[in-house]
């Protein structure tokens, strides 16, 4: 079984801080296809539509009948471990700082064999493995071959967390600890292990229920961080921006209008300057120090987490400037992603669909609850995927959305 | 001053003189009654599905860098009502149709004017929700003379130390339940200042010129609603008002001329007697 992680000791501050690398990143078209799903959480392969060949690696031409047409279809995950070895050398710089690392070879219940890279429970040759798709420090695909039941502390293996962005030990901002969802997303990450969380608390004059819940626990450190005030978000940025291995950003307006239900353009202003404005202050603060920190040991910064709404990728008109809001937030968020890879730092994107708030109040339900959208986000860390959409409404509306985004668009715009 | 102008009022210019050489001598010291602009400072707040003043937000433009190699300078952002800010009568429904009532078309010689300071700043320390009276008004007037016209009344509370010294923005606004408690007038002492001394406006130290819990009063907002529509002004955020003698100051508030301005923020400055030669 895994030794369980401790909680790290702290940094010497005469040694220089590892730079990071990356585990190699060229992946082909087709091979971006496994990434494709690895993002969200699948194990999916080829699968050739006319033979019914599940190929691996990815190609562009069945390796049994020749046929072009091999669509991505999720497979079981489990398989048969043939072999282990233990790389004991690499010339590449991302494993040659983590050897010794162990490999397998196994042999999937849907066909292939594959070469994955192998967890320490995993057992000897002949042992029954499960295999996913994991996005590495990279952002790219490779497969990971678990135990075929869960170990104690199977989390805690040191190459597992390679792939995930676990709170455990780690320390987390919060940008908004005030509301019911914030306080939710506080408790969960505390229970997960998170060693500091700063919580974001604006306009500290305005106590929201259940607040003093919050900033009692010995974890949480209350933060006056207001992300539409550029001077706040460089301050706190400056204090504790060395030390973040985690961003929750969370802090959202939100407000029920179209275009032509309320004159003037201030609440949509409002919801701009925090969802996206608000983004991008703390990205351009926070995003270069945790860049620095991308293999900082143990507790290395790992991961940028956005709450953003479903209603990003298609418009809600009776919330339209929100979602216009959040649809920025998610084009700014594939930047950030691009801008964050070099350093190995996952930015995950939450799309929920109506929270159970103030302000889906007319909504009918089902509505998410704080608390079930804040264990999306932790199990996101945990799993290391990049895009979560939690909920029923959230994964209909992906249904539609990705089966044709012109029928969603009429549809949600019916009276 | 010294050169002889054709046409020019002597009397005038010998007072300008004086003045002039009075606040270079230290005899008339400067007091600002101006809160800094800084994001932090408390702001006014509505309930959340209202429209909402914007608070103070600056950023950079450039500071001797790419942006801008040789210069510094910021752009900023604020509502009309945001800081130390002036309130004109347009700004409430009372005062709507009065004429010259924006920052643009108020005559100018409004924005100087004598300051009567009422000290309510022990009641205000006990009772956070302190209203000023009419009964109030006339024993200060007892002790320091009658509030004279065209004059700014001024009621000291202290409750700009709780910003200006600990920079306690939950102490400024003192929130709860039920919503901000911060002393202010009762109707009584706005109808008795317009009606029956013929004021210039009303100045407050915290936010508002109407008590926190002015809402509650008849009818609400009663300083909003009976200064700005009988043309009066308010001032609001006031601080050093506890350098100001009881009369005896002249207080310069001159909004920004906005079109149709409904207030501004700016700076509030206060001739006061200083030493004597």
């Amino acid at each position: 079984m895994t030794d369980a992680i401790q909680r790290p000791r702290r940094k010497n501050p005469v040694l220089r801080t590892r730079q990071p690398t990356l585990p190699p990143g060229a992946r082909s078209r087709a091979a971006l296809g496994l990434t494709a799903a690895a993002a969200e959480g699948r194990f999916a392969l080829q699968t050739c539509a006319d033979c019914g060949a599940v190929q691996y690696p990815p190609r562009e031409a069945c390796h049994r009948c020749l046929s072009r047409t091999l669509p991505w279809r999720v497979q079981p995950a489990g398989g048969e471990l043939l072999s282990r070895t233990t790389l004991a050398h690499s010339n590449d710089l991302f494993f040659r700082e983590r050897l010794p690392w162990r490999l397998g070879l196994i042999r999937l219940d849907c066909g292939p064999s594959v070469v994955a890279h192998l967890h320490g429970d995993c057992g000897e040759a002949g042992s029954r493995v499960r295999v996913n798709a994991r996005l590495d420090r990279a952002g790219q695909a490779a497969l990971v071959a678990l135990p075929h039941e869960d170990t104690p502390n199977m989390t805690d293996d040191v190459q597992l967390r390679e792939f995930t962005c676990d709170p455990k030990y780690r320390k987390v901002l919060v940008t908004d600890g005030k509301t019911a969802l914030g306080q939710a997303i506080v408790r969960a990450l505390i229970e997960a292990g998170a060693d500091v969380v700063w919580a974001g608390h604006a306009e500290p004059w305005k106590r929201l229920p259940g607040f003093d819940t919050v900033e009692k626990h010995p974890q949480v450190t209350l933060i006056p961080l207001d992300l539409t005030d550029a001077r706040s978000v460089r301050e706190i940025c400056a204090e504790i921006g060395g030390r973040v291995d985690i961003v929750v950003n969370n802090a959202e307006v939100h407000r029920n209008h179209g275009i032509a239900d309320r004159p003037g353009t201030d609440a949509a202003r409002a919801e701009m300057d925090v969802n996206y404005f608000g983004f991008l202050r703390l990205a351009q603060e926070l995003g270069p120090a945790m860049r620095g920190r991308g293999a900082d040991g143990q507790s290395s910064a790992v991961a940028w987490v956005n709450v953003l709404s479903i209603y990003a990728l298609a418009n809600f008109p009776p919330h339209g400037t929100f979602s216009a809001s959040k649809a920025a937030a998610l084009s700014l968020s594939q930047c950030l992603r691009a801008e964050m890879r070099p350093a190995g730092i996952r930015v995950i994107n939450i799309f929920p669909g109506p929270i159970d708030d103030e302000w889906n109040q007319l909504m009918p339900p089902p509505k998410l609850a704080p608390a079930a959208l804040a264990r999306a986000i932790v199990g996101a860390l945990r799993d290391g995927v990049e895009d979560v959409y939690p909920g029923d409404v959230a994964q209909e509306w992906l249904a539609r959305w990705r089966d044709n985004p012109k029928a969603l668009e009429r549809e949600v715009a019916a009276p | 001053m010294t050169t002889n102008v054709p046409g020019s009022d002597v009397a005038n210019r010998s007072v300008l003189e004086l003045l002039v050489g009075a606040l270079a001598s230290g005899e008339i010291r400067v007091v600002d009654l101006t809160q800094t602009l800084s994001p932090d400072f408390p702001q006014i707040s509505l309930p959340p599905e209202m429209g909402q003043c914007w608070p103070f937000r600056i950023e950079e433009v450039s500071r001797y860098d790419a942006r801008g190699p040789g210069w510094y300078w910021n752009n900023f952002s604020c509502g009309e009502h945001t800081g130390t800010h002036f309130d004109a009568p347009i700004h409430w429904i009372s005062g709507r149709d009065l004429p010259h009532n924006a920052t643009d078309t108020i005559p100018a010689e409004h924005f100087i004017g004598p300051a009567c300071v009422i000290d309510c700043s022990e009641q205000a320390a006990r009772d956070a929700d302190f209203l000023l009276t009419a009964e109030f008004l006339r024993a200060w007037e007892t002790r320091h003379g009658r509030i004279p016209p065209r004059a700014w009344v001024l009621m000291r509370t202290d409750w700009s130390k709780r910003w200006a010294g600990e920079r306690d923005a939950v102490a400024y606004q003192n929130y709860d339940e039920t919503g901000q408690h911060t002393p202010g007038p009762d109707t009584g002492a706005v109808r008795f200042m317009i009606e029956e001394r013929d004021v210039l406006g009303f100045g407050t130290e915290a936010i508002g010129t109407d008590a926190g819990q002015g809402f509650h009063l008849r009818p609400p907002y009663p300083c909003h609603y009976f200064m700005h529509g009988a043309g009066r002004y308010g001032l609001q955020c006031l601080t050093n008002l506890d350098a100001l003698p009881p009369t005896g100051a002249v207080v310069m508030a001159a909004p920004l001329k906005i079109r149709e301005g409904s207030g501004s923020p700016l700076r509030v400055l206060a001739l006061v007697p200083g030493k004597v030669r």
